[in-house]
């Protein structure tokens, strides 16, 4: 029988990879972004899961406001990425160190 | 049974799909292998019976979203193998770290447990249930200034990005109408007397 | 006209003079200042004269408060009047010297532009010290001492424009200050112990606090009245210029003459003794205070005479011995006879302010030359003021049958038989103090009036007795110097004049009761079997031998002896010590604080060095903000990875 372990587990294989896709594609905002959608969407499966495994309807509420944050967030932050893209013509991390102190 | 292999299955594709994210070459491939992994989760949400949500992911996340990281992604003229140079080296530090949080979260769920029931199955859903429609009651009634919130701040972040890519392009041939409406006869047409006819 | 009336008409008369010279000069006008402001005086000398004239013949003390300004815990803090005997003595002193100061004034600043605003200072002084003798409490006592030291401080610095008066008035004034620093906390002794500033209150209270001991240091039992009366006549030694914060009165004679005669010879000086007379009740607890005054006054008076021989300044002569002669009074009153210290208060206030006029008269004819060595021969010129001033010398050595003669032989006699611990070395202090004081008096008479005339021509073909407005005053004050002596020595010495007002206590020497009295002239013949009558004569000698018969001899000896010499020119270096010690110190120790304490400590340590170590410990840390996205990133997750562990290993 699937249980909630399970989802749990899941969940967080999928934030570990995730983890691991930050270390890997330091350089490439892009990837960091879709790294970040990928923890969400393991956040969200946490609460889902337990939503429907404790029998409580708000974690899926909470996935619902979840969603929409992120959909807020995937919109300015590809917006941020396309105008750094003007100018400077590069995506490369690397070279975004204007906060170093 | 049909339930665990399902999500055996489809848990697998998931983990795989999320693997192809993090790994693949092309950035393309990358927004591609996510929305595969986007479909998976919605299956598997379909499997614990949360129908909305699922769909919602599908709709929402793949139709919207990711369509325009895909957009993005391609309008974007990156130089890929500038940005992967260093991936090999960070490889160790990055697969350790993944591995020191599953681990622990395979502690915390199956050692420890969290003092709740981890091993039952989903709860039970009466007749007649559906899904949509206890969210919406939830949403509209108690949750609806939060909903409200959110819808300002979707609000907000279409003005923002809007905001952020607009630009004036120089050449470009614009209307003032104030200009326009205060203008005077005087100022346009001149009058000027003469002869009806060509002197002889 | 009731006493409560007649004494605001007192005090108030001079205060509105002032008030309207000071702050209409300009419209009443040169001559309208002088007439108001002597005008107001007059009618204070004449209220004055009255209420003495009153209390010889037994009115009743008066003692009463005319406004409570606030009462606190107890405590009432009036302005109030006690006129007994003593009182009425010294308001129509002060009031006479005055009234004659403000008459020779006249005379004396007649070229002086700041005309209206003199007349206003020193009717305001009149004012002043008429309030502080008058005073019941010591509230109204202080408010007197401080506003007689403004107004001396006000006046030094007349000529505002000559850097030396400032420096003099403003050293007059630090000097002061830290006497009244002593009185001050005199006074607050006073209230602490017995809960009143009223006189009779705290008198009658006084004896109670005699079994009290406090530990000024530990281990060391003294008594609480010691303390209050040394912290009181600190404050007198400030005001009285006693050693050694005597520094500031020969400076003070920066100051025009008539100030020097009215507040630095006759009556403000003399404040510290009219108010240790006062005290008497209290003073009388205090064997230790005594002993204390006895000895200061002694120095004062033999050393301070001294100086007053080596120095040119004509004025500066008189200076000297006024403080010899202050040092006088103050031995008076460490033997406990405090009717033979205000007697001779009272002659000297005569005889000097007529010594200072004399001088200011001479000042005047020599356009404003002060140094002995340029004068010689003015008997001829000026023969009022001469025999004015020879007078006024006379009378200060004590030449039989002048004023000074009285007053300075009882003191003798009173020291002589003095129990008093220290009244030994008092005693021949003041014995050769008499010899010093004729030598210092007549070398000045010899100089000035006698011998060689060494100014310039231009200055002898000018020279001329001075206008009636100033031998007037010279001549109104040579008469008490020679009389009132005579006439008073028995009342108030030997009589009861002083019974109700200054206490006749246990130490009272034997030789001043009035038992052994039999009328001034048994008095005069009796003075010739004491020695200092001789020490007087030799004096003189001395002088006419040194300045007249031989003028060159003491340029011989000044020589010879060069060390003594220099030491009496530098005035034993109390300046010097002041300057370069105290005064050094005090500039070296603030430079300390600002440069170390201030600079280095505060705004180095605390306010920059704060800021300091924040840019320091930023500087490190700011390299853990590299800028780079996937660093951020990092941090949350190792953080995560760390807290979960936390949470795991926790159990």
């Amino acid at each position: 029988m699937i249980t909630l372990t399970h989802y749990l587990m899941l969940a967080g294989i999928l934030f570990a990879i995730a983890v691991a896709g930050i270390f890997l594609n330091r350089k490439n905002v892009i990837l960091l972004l879709m790294c970040i959608e990928l923890m969400l969407l393991a956040v969200n499966f946490n609460f889902v899961a337990f939503s429907r495994f404790r029998g409580l309807l708000d974690g899926q509420i909470f996935v619902f406001f979840i969603l929409t944050v992120a959909a807020a967030e995937a919109a300015i932050g590809l917006a941020i990425l396309v105008v750094l893209f003007r100018q400077r013509q590069s995506i490369n991390v690397e070279e975004l160190d204007a906060m170093k102190g | 049974m049909l339930v665990t292999i399902l999500f055996y299955s489809f848990a697998a594709v998931l983990i795989g799909a999320a693997l192809g994210v993090i790994l693949s070459r092309n950035p393309v491939h990358s927004v591609l292998f996510l929305v595969l992994c986007f479909f998976n989760a919605a299956v598997l949400w379909l499997l614990i019976e949360a129908e909305f949500l699922a769909l919602v992911l599908v709709l929402v996340y793949v139709g919207a979203v990711m369509v325009l990281f895909l957009f993005v992604v391609m309008m974007l003229d990156i130089n890929i193998e500038k940005l992967r140079e260093g991936f090999a080296r960070n490889a160790p530090l990055g697969v350790l770290i993944a591995l020191i949080v599953i681990v622990e979260l395979y502690y915390v769920l199956w050692v420890r447990r969290l003092g709740i029931e981890v091993t039952g199955g989903t709860a039970p859903l009466p007749e007649n249930y559906s899904n949509t429609a206890q969210i919406g009651a939830v949403l509209y009634t108690e949750y609806v200034y939060p909903f409200q919130l959110a819808a300002i701040v979707l609000l907000i972040a279409i003005i923002a990005a809007i905001a952020l890519t607009m630009r004036k392009r120089p050449g470009q041939k614009v209307q003032d109408v104030a200009h326009q409406v205060s203008v005077r006869a005087k100022d346009r047409v001149r009058i000027v007397k003469m002869a009806t006819e060509r002197e002889p | 006209m009731s006493m409560h009336q007649l004494c605001l008409l007192i005090v108030l008369a001079p205060l509105i003079a002032a008030v309207v010279a000071g702050l209409g000069g300009r419209y009443v006008g040169r001559s309208g200042s002088h007439w108001l402001c002597t005008g107001g005086v007059a009618v204070s000398f004449a209220a004055s004269g009255w209420i003495l004239k009153q209390m010889v013949d037994g009115a009743p003390v008066f003692n009463e408060a005319v406004y409570t300004w606030a009462v606190s815990d107890g405590i009432r803090m009036e302005v109030g009047f006690l006129i007994d005997h003593l009182t009425a003595l010294m308001m129509t002193v002060v009031s006479f010297v005055s009234l004659v100061v403000h008459v020779y004034t006249i005379g004396y600043m007649k070229d002086d532009p700041g005309y209206q605003r003199f007349f206003a200072y020193i009717s305001l002084f009149t004012f002043s010290m008429l309030m502080l003798v008058m005073s019941n409490n010591f509230l109204q006592l202080f408010f007197g001492w401080e506003a007689v030291g403004l107004v001396s401080y006000l006046l030094i610095g007349f000529w505002f424009k000559r850097p030396t008066a400032i420096f003099a008035s403003l050293k007059a004034f630090l000097v002061n200050r830290i006497g009244d620093f002593g009185f001050i906390m005199g006074i607050a002794a006073v209230v602490y112990y017995t809960g009143s500033l009223n006189y009779v209150e705290v008198f009658e209270r006084a004896p109670s606090m005699l079994g009290l001991e406090i530990f000024l240091t530990p281990g060391e039992p003294s008594k609480p009245i010691t303390l209050i009366c040394v912290s009181l006549f600190l404050g007198a030694m400030g005001k009285s210029a006693q050693v050694p914060l005597h520094v500031w009165l020969p400076d003070s004679m920066e100051g025009p003459t008539p100030i020097s005669a009215l507040i630095h010879a006759a009556t403000m000086v003399t404040a510290g003794i009219f108010m240790v007379a006062r005290m008497s009740p209290l003073f009388e607890l205090s064997k230790d205070a005594l002993h204390f005054m006895i000895v200061i006054g002694a120095t004062t008076a033999l050393f301070m005479g001294f100086l007053g021989v080596v120095n040119n300044d004509i004025k500066r002569v008189i200076a000297y011995s006024t403080l010899s002669q202050l040092g006088y009074m103050t031995v008076a009153l460490g033997a406990g006879a405090y009717g033979a210290g205000i007697f001779h208060l009272m002659t000297h206030a005569f005889f000097k302010a007529l010594l200072f006029l004399a001088a200011g008269s001479v000042i005047i004819a020599m356009h404003h030359e002060q140094d002995m060595r340029r004068m010689g021969g003015l008997r001829r010129y000026m023969p009022i003021t001469y025999w004015t001033c020879l007078i006024g010398s006379l009378a200060l050595i004590g030449f039989p049958g002048l004023s000074g003669f009285f007053s300075k032989d009882i003191i003798i006699d009173a020291v002589k038989h003095s129990e008093i611990e220290g009244s030994s070395y008092a005693y021949w202090c003041v014995l050769l103090g008499v010899f010093v004081t004729a030598l210092y008096s007549f070398r000045l008479v010899f100089m000035t009036f006698h011998g060689r005339e060494r100014m310039d021509e231009h200055t002898r073909e000018q020279l001329h007795e001075s206008p009636w407005v100033v031998t007037l005053p010279l001549i109104a004050l040579a008469i008490p110097s020679v009389f009132i002596g005579w006439l008073t020595v028995g009342p108030v010495v030997f009589g009861d004049f002083f019974a109700g007002s200054i206490s006749q206590g246990a130490h009272i020497p034997a030789s001043i009761i009035g038992e052994e009295f039999h009328g001034p002239a048994e008095f005069l013949a009796h003075a010739f079997a004491s020695p200092a009558l001789y020490f007087a004569f030799a004096g003189i000698v001395t002088a006419w031998y040194l300045y007249l018969k031989r003028p060159d001899l003491p340029e011989v000896i000044s020589t010879r002896y060069a060390r003594l010499y220099r030491l009496l020119v530098n005035k034993y270096y109390f300046d010097w010590f002041n300057e370069n010690v105290v005064a050094a110190g005090a500039r070296s120790f603030g430079t300390g604080l600002w440069k170390r304490g201030d600079e280095a400590a505060i705004d180095g340590v605390l306010v920059n060095g704060t800021a300091r170590a924040i840019g320091a410990i930023a500087a490190l840390v700011r390299h853990v903000q590299t800028g780079y996205l996937y660093h951020y990133a990092f941090a949350m997750i190792i953080g995560l990875s760390l807290l979960l562990g936390w949470m795991l290993l926790k159990s």
